[in-house]
């Protein structure tokens, strides 16, 4: 093959790659704008400021503000003790961190009806004591929590491996408690990635529909997240308002995607300053 | 004094340590000599109490620190990939020992700041303060862990490899400049290396391990000259093995007119100050290296020469060929 043909053929993949991404990604995600302001501006807006869709909104910031930080916080404890401990079972654990990304949602959410619901294990149990989970907040964010429990950790575990023990057994050797090591060296170690892992866990958690689809009840203003409301309004043929919220989580996964690339570049930068 | 009493150490089976005594004076520098498994590092970081022996104790002044944790051991510890912090500038790292005590024995910022500063005049790196450790050559960044750990006045100063991951050049350097660091400091000092050149340049006292036991104890003419065992002669220095269990150093050859054993020169080629030959020997077919002052006229290949040995050892010989020197 000569130079020519060479060039020619990676023109042509670029091109078709292109295409692909035009076709499948951003003309439906321009669809979903285009569609959201078909009847103008106001009925955009309008579609917004009802109150279920309020509701909605709020909802989803609430499961996010709630399942985000418990996955910080798993996230790191199973991190760190797999990167930085050998113990009996560690590579059971990593198979079980990996659990929620082999299991379809909807399974995902039936355990939680299997387990809260009325005829579940606990449900009489949690009837007695007026205690409501399935069709409540709580079993939204039951769901929301086990889909989304890889996100950190699958991010942190190659990266807390590599980076060894050294530096913490550094610092305690200087002195340093375990606290003070976590958090002066440990924690600024590892903040590009745990900052990756944020953002993916948050984008999974505000538009998660399987799992929470199951345990929601589709309750309008008490128990629908945004993906959910969504659901509802286009199946009521409400194309507007169903693209006015879509594009506000379409919004989501584009604010997502920069921050994700200054991130990523972030951490490549910090990886490359950091070599031996 | 630093006394250590039957140190045992498992690995899930794997014996890393077999029941080590050892005791080290005030103000020496120790080195810790093995190959890669002789058990060595996980002396050293029993000693640090950065592991935990299995049986046996540590005790520093005759008081027993077996369970004290490394915080507080008051030992200075130097890793071999320096284990620099990042994201701290130079002068940030070298006072992180400072910086982290409890509030009421923590120095202010800006004593902490001079502290740290005096330290990297120490180490030659005045003015480096502000730098990122990626901003510092190989050598520097090995100085600055060094300069970091002496921060928190360690009775003791445990380096892992220290010139591991150092090219020959900048390694030779750093030797002698912690050699001459440590006369000025008198800091009890041990260091952990499979480099024997390294080991007998620096240490006052060379312990010779290997798989978990510790073979020789001694200064480095003695482990040179009259080593105990059969991996010793191996392990430290060059050493033909002759049949009937006789180790005899290159340079510890003669060449006679008659007698000796004869040995068909094979390869000649000048090494530094002498002429290194490598031949078989007429009787074995053993390899034989041997050292030949370079002043004299060398043999050509396929001479035969007759060579008495000056020196030699005799090691019993089932020790001898159970050690092949990596």
């Amino acid at each position: 093959m000569n130079t020519l043909s060479i060039l020619r053929a990676r023109h042509l993949l670029i091109a078709a790659a292109l295409a692909f991404i035009a076709l499948f990604l951003v003309l439906p995600l321009a669809a979903v704008f285009m569609a959201a302001l078909e009847k103008g501006l106001e009925a955009y807006a309008a579609a917004l400021v009802e109150p279920d869709a309020l509701a909605a909104i709020r909802l989803t910031l609430l499961v996010a503000a709630i399942s985000v930080p418990l996955n910080i916080v798993f996230g790191i404890v199973a991190a760190w003790s797999i990167a930085k401990f050998d113990f009996p079972g560690k590579s059971l654990l990593v198979t079980f961190i990996d659990l929620p990304f082999s299991v379809s949602p909807v399974v995902a959410g039936l355990i939680y009806v299997l387990m809260f619901g009325a005829q579940g294990w606990f449900g009489p149990w949690l009837a007695e004591h007026d205690i409501q989970i399935i069709f409540a907040v709580p079993g939204i964010v039951l769901a929301t929590v086990f889909v989304t429990f890889p996100f950190v950790a699958r991010e942190l575990i190659p990266l807390m491996s590599e980076q060894g023990r050294d530096d913490e057994e550094a610092a305690l050797s200087l002195g340093a408690s375990g606290l003070q090591t976590f958090l002066r060296v440990t924690l600024p170690n590892i903040r590009w990635g745990l900052l990756y892992g944020v953002l993916l866990c948050n984008a999974r958690a505000m538009g998660e529909f399987g799992a929470v689809s199951v345990v929601s009840g589709h309750l309008r203003g008490l128990t629908n997240t945004m993906p959910l409301h969504v659901e509802i309004l286009y199946n009521e043929y409400n194309f507007v308002a169903a693209f006015a919220v879509a594009s506000l989580l379409a919004l989501l996964a584009l604010v997502t995607l920069v921050l994700k690339s200054i991130v990523e570049w972030r951490f490549a930068y910090h990886r490359r300053s950091a070599g031996h | 004094m630093i006394t250590l009493d039957g140190i045992t150490k498992t690995f899930g089976g794997y014996r890393a340590l077999d029941n080590i005594d050892l005791e080290v004076k005030d103000g020496e520098f120790l080195a810790l000599l093995g190959p890669s498994g002789s058990g060595k590092t996980t002396l050293l970081r029993i000693i640090a109490g950065l592991a935990f022996p299995d049986a046996g104790t540590v005790a520093f002044d005759g008081e027993d620190v077996t369970g004290l944790k490394v915080a507080d051991r008051k030992v200075g510890f130097v890793f071999q990939h320096y284990a620099l912090f990042k994201h701290m500038t130079v002068a940030d790292n070298v006072g992180f020992g400072l910086s982290v005590r409890k509030r009421g024995q923590r120095p202010p910022k800006a004593q902490i700041r001079a502290r740290a500063e005096e330290l990297l005049e120490l180490v030659q790196l005045g003015g480096l303060g502000n730098r990122y450790p990626a901003q510092l050559s190989g050598g520097q960044r090995q100085r600055v862990a060094l300069a970091r750990a002496l921060a928190v006045e360690p009775q003791l100063l445990l380096l892992d490899e220290p010139f591991g991951a150092l090219d020959a050049k900048v390694r030779k350097t750093l030797r002698r400049w912690l050699r001459d660091l440590h006369k000025q400091m008198g800091l009890t000092s041990i260091f952990v290396t499979h480099d024997q050149e390294e080991a007998l340049e620096l240490a006052d006292r060379v312990v010779v391990m290997d798989h978990g036991v510790i073979e020789q104890i001694g200064t480095p003419e003695q482990v040179y000259m009259e080593p105990a065992t059969a991996f010793v002669s191996d392990f430290v220095g060059e050493t033909n093995h002759l049949p009937g269990g006789i180790h005899v150093r290159p340079h510890e050859f003669r060449i006679v007119e008659d007698g000796g054993q004869p040995v068909i020169v094979e390869s000649i080629f000048r090494k530094g100050g002498v002429w290194r030959i490598e031949g078989s020997l007429a009787s074995h077919a053993e390899v034989v290296e041997l050292d030949l002052d370079a002043t004299l006229a060398p043999p050509s290949p396929g001479d035969t020469i007759r060579i008495v040995p000056r020196r030699l050892k005799t090691f019993p010989q089932s020790g001898a060929t159970s050690h092949d020197q990596a």
